[in-house]
């Protein structure tokens, strides 16, 4: 059928849009990276660095300080499995991908998700943005990340962040809208002021509301870390994508039990943070 | 000068609330005002003063506007028009630091749900008030644990909120509020969400705290049982206005309207009126007179017994018409048969303390003011009409401390 109005070219507008960005802000972008492939690194540093008994002790007390011991048991056993198994080097990649991608999606989401509950309208903006983010196919922002930032690390955290920040944003917005009403009374009546409400009342009354959307944002971009090692980031992505184009099954069921042990590992202890306090 | 002044306060929610204010002039009522402009009307022209040390209280039923007022006085709500002195100065025309100072400093509040913090101790929202003035720690844990023992929460410092009963809780929300030390306290349904028993004791602790502390308290209740309770005077509000403004007493025996005839219609006056309210003149006669004169005054008044005082009004004892009977047969004096044994009552006496008293005694109570002065006395009809409703509008008003009588 023919058409009877033009197609829109909404292709070429992005294209000049994220070409006109690319020759202007150049230098931005380059900032950036150093800024995120810094963070990596150092994260990568640490895990990498330090001898894997060491890790393993250490994520096995945090575990059993922020909850029970069955969790920290089952991170023994899992850390043990995956440097049985060979990834350990990757994992820890992975785990600096995510951290890094977490760091940044709470530094960022929880300051956006206060402005949304404290300002109706900037919740009006923002909560459309944020639906895009999460239901725009991954995929996509490989794309101009790629094209900003090339391949490797940087464009994969960067595409993580857009794709798991919007729980903390959510969270974060929903946990201080939902401090009853009589209790910011109450803040009011005393006479504090937009900080002290802020910091003495709301947020840690949405603390555990707040704790869930981090949770879930980390959750997403250990998720989005198999995806980014298309664009070439490292770590146990690589090790899945590899496995899927080459058909491998048993190294596939590896390298993918070892995302599902980190996986726990990090839903567990960010869950617990949530919850500590009072006995 | 009042202690608060309140003047011409109104509130009108929805989008450009000042469009409805002619209409509020006019003297529009509620439902013609959102008729008109969509506009709800919450408090209509409010106008009052409380003096410092009383306890003012405010009731009305849900919707009457209560709530909103007394979160206008703190503008947790804004006014839309109006003043509100307090000692002198216009809350309403404070910028936000000077609101934030007068919140800290003079005005508390305690909240119908308590409002505590959760994830803080019961020593830390005592303290609250005190920590965001940025007062030294130390400090105002003192003042916060001495707060909380004068409330009889000594020893609960460390327990959460919701580790407590209601009544605790809402010990810790008084606690809170009295631990800067305000001079007025804003209580909103403070008592309403506590069963019945408790509630009673929290008003008891409440006046029993308040004649030491001598607060200026403003205190919101739908329950008239608990405004006649506490309240040094008690205003009435629906749809948004105040109706009436009075001691318990006058707002029972003088309702201003319908209105408020109807809402104490159903209350427990035995509670509320007290001897003077019921008592009739009595029949009086002096001791320099003879049984014959006696047994005529008798059968003239068409009453079987006779009080004897002396000049000055000074109760002596009560002479029935069988004793003068006897003495008139017998040739003795009045002096001779007078029964001294006599029971009396103070005019303040409430009507559920004469009962007993009452039922059981052949002749009538007698109320008796200083120096055994004899009021007046109460036969047992005047009970029963009491709590019927019929109350003697001769008798004095009630008297207020400075000996002015409270007349509207």
């Amino acid at each position: 059928m023919s058409q009877l109005i033009p197609k829109l070219p909404l292709d070429e507008w992005v294209e000049t849009i994220v070409d006109g960005l690319d020759e202007h802000l150049g230098f931005l972008f380059d900032a950036i990276s150093t800024g995120i492939g810094g963070t990596v690194d150092l994260f990568n540093w640490i895990l990498t660095g330090l001898p894997f008994w060491l890790i393993i002790i250490l994520f096995t007390l945090l575990a059993y300080r922020a909850g029970k011991w069955t969790i920290a048991l089952f991170t023994f056993i899992g850390l043990l499995l995956i440097q049985n198994l060979g990834y350990w080097e990757h994992s820890m990649e992975t785990l600096a991908l995510v951290l890094t991608a977490g760091l940044i999606s709470v530094v960022i989401g929880i300051p956006v998700g206060i402005w949304c509950a404290k300002n109706d309208s900037v919740q009006k903006i923002v909560t459309p943005l944020l639906d895009f983010m999460q239901t725009m196919p991954a995929f996509v922002y490989l794309i101009p990340a790629i094209f900003f930032f090339g391949l490797g690390k940087v464009p994969g955290v960067i595409a993580s962040v857009i794709f798991a920040m919007p729980p903390t944003i959510r969270l974060t917005n929903l946990g201080i809208r939902q401090v009853p009403a009589d209790l910011i009374e109450a803040s009011d009546a005393f006479g504090s002021t937009y900080w002290q409400k802020l910091m003495k009342v709301q947020l840690p009354i949405a603390k555990t509301t707040m704790m869930a959307g981090i949770n879930q944002s980390i959750m997403l971009a250990l998720s989005m870390v198999v995806i980014a090692s298309m664009i070439g980031a490292k770590g146990l992505g690589a090790d899945v994508y590899r496995a899927v184009t080459q058909i491998k099954i048993g190294e596939g069921f590896e390298a993918g039990l070892a995302i599902v042990i980190m996986a726990i590992l990090l839903d567990r202890i960010t869950q617990s943070v949530g919850k500590r306090k009072k006995a | 000068m009042p202690k608060i002044k309140v003047e011409n306060l109104t509130k009108i929610f929805g989008r450009q609330p000042s469009r409805a204010l002619p209409l509020v002039k006019q003297g529009k009522t509620k439902q013609e005002i959102v008729k008109e402009t969509g506009l709800t009307l919450g408090v209509n022209q409010a106008s009052f003063e409380v003096h410092a040390g009383e306890i003012f209280v405010i009731m009305g039923l849900s919707g009457s506007g209560k709530s909103t007022l007394v979160r206008l006085l703190n503008r947790l709500i804004e006014p839309t028009e109006g003043k509100i002195l307090i000692d002198g100065t216009d809350i309403v025309s404070m910028n936000t630091e000077q609101l934030q100072e007068a919140r800290r400093k003079k005005l508390s509040m305690v909240f119908q749900k308590f409002a505590l913090f959760p994830h803080r101790t019961v020593l830390e929202n005592a303290e609250y008030g005190l920590e965001v003035q940025n007062i030294p720690k130390a400090e105002r844990e003192a003042k916060a644990r001495e707060s909380l023992a004068l409330v009889g929460l000594g020893g609960w410092e460390n327990s959460y909120p919701d580790q407590l009963s209601g009544g605790m809780q809402q010990r810790v929300g008084l606690a809170r509020a009295l631990a800067n030390d305000p001079d007025v306290l804003l209580m909103d349904e403070a008592f309403s969400a506590l069963d019945p028993l408790i509630r009673k004791d929290m008003q008891d602790e409440l006046l029993e705290l308040q004649s030491t502390m001598q607060k200026t308290i403003i205190f919101i209740t739908h329950d008239l049982d608990e405004a006649l309770k506490i309240g040094d005077r008690i205003a009435l509000m629906k749809d948004g206005a105040i109706v009436q403004i009075g001691s318990p007493e006058e707002i029972m025996t003088n309702p201003a309207n319908e209105y408020v005839e109807r809402f104490v219609e159903d209350v427990d006056r035995s509670k509320v009126l007290s001897a003077e309210n019921v008592m009739k003149r009595a029949e009086t006669i002096t001791l320099d007179k003879g049984p014959r004169v006696a047994l005529q005054l008798m059968r003239d008044r068409g009453v079987s017994s006779l009080y004897v005082v002396d000049r000055k009004k000074t109760l002596l004892g009560v002479l029935t018409a069988d004793a003068v009977n006897g003495a008139k047969q017998e040739g003795k004096t009045l002096e001779d048969v007078l029964r001294t044994e006599v029971p009396t009552v103070g005019p303040q006496t409430l009507l559920n303390e004469l009962f007993d008293l009452v039922a059981f005694s052949d002749i009538p109570v007698a109320v008796i003011g200083e120096q055994n002065r004899l009021l007046g006395v109460i036969v047992k009809g005047a009970v029963l009409g009491g709590l019927a409703g019929k109350v003697n509008h001769e008798n004095p008003l009630p008297v207020d401390e400075e000996g002015q009588v409270n007349k509207e």
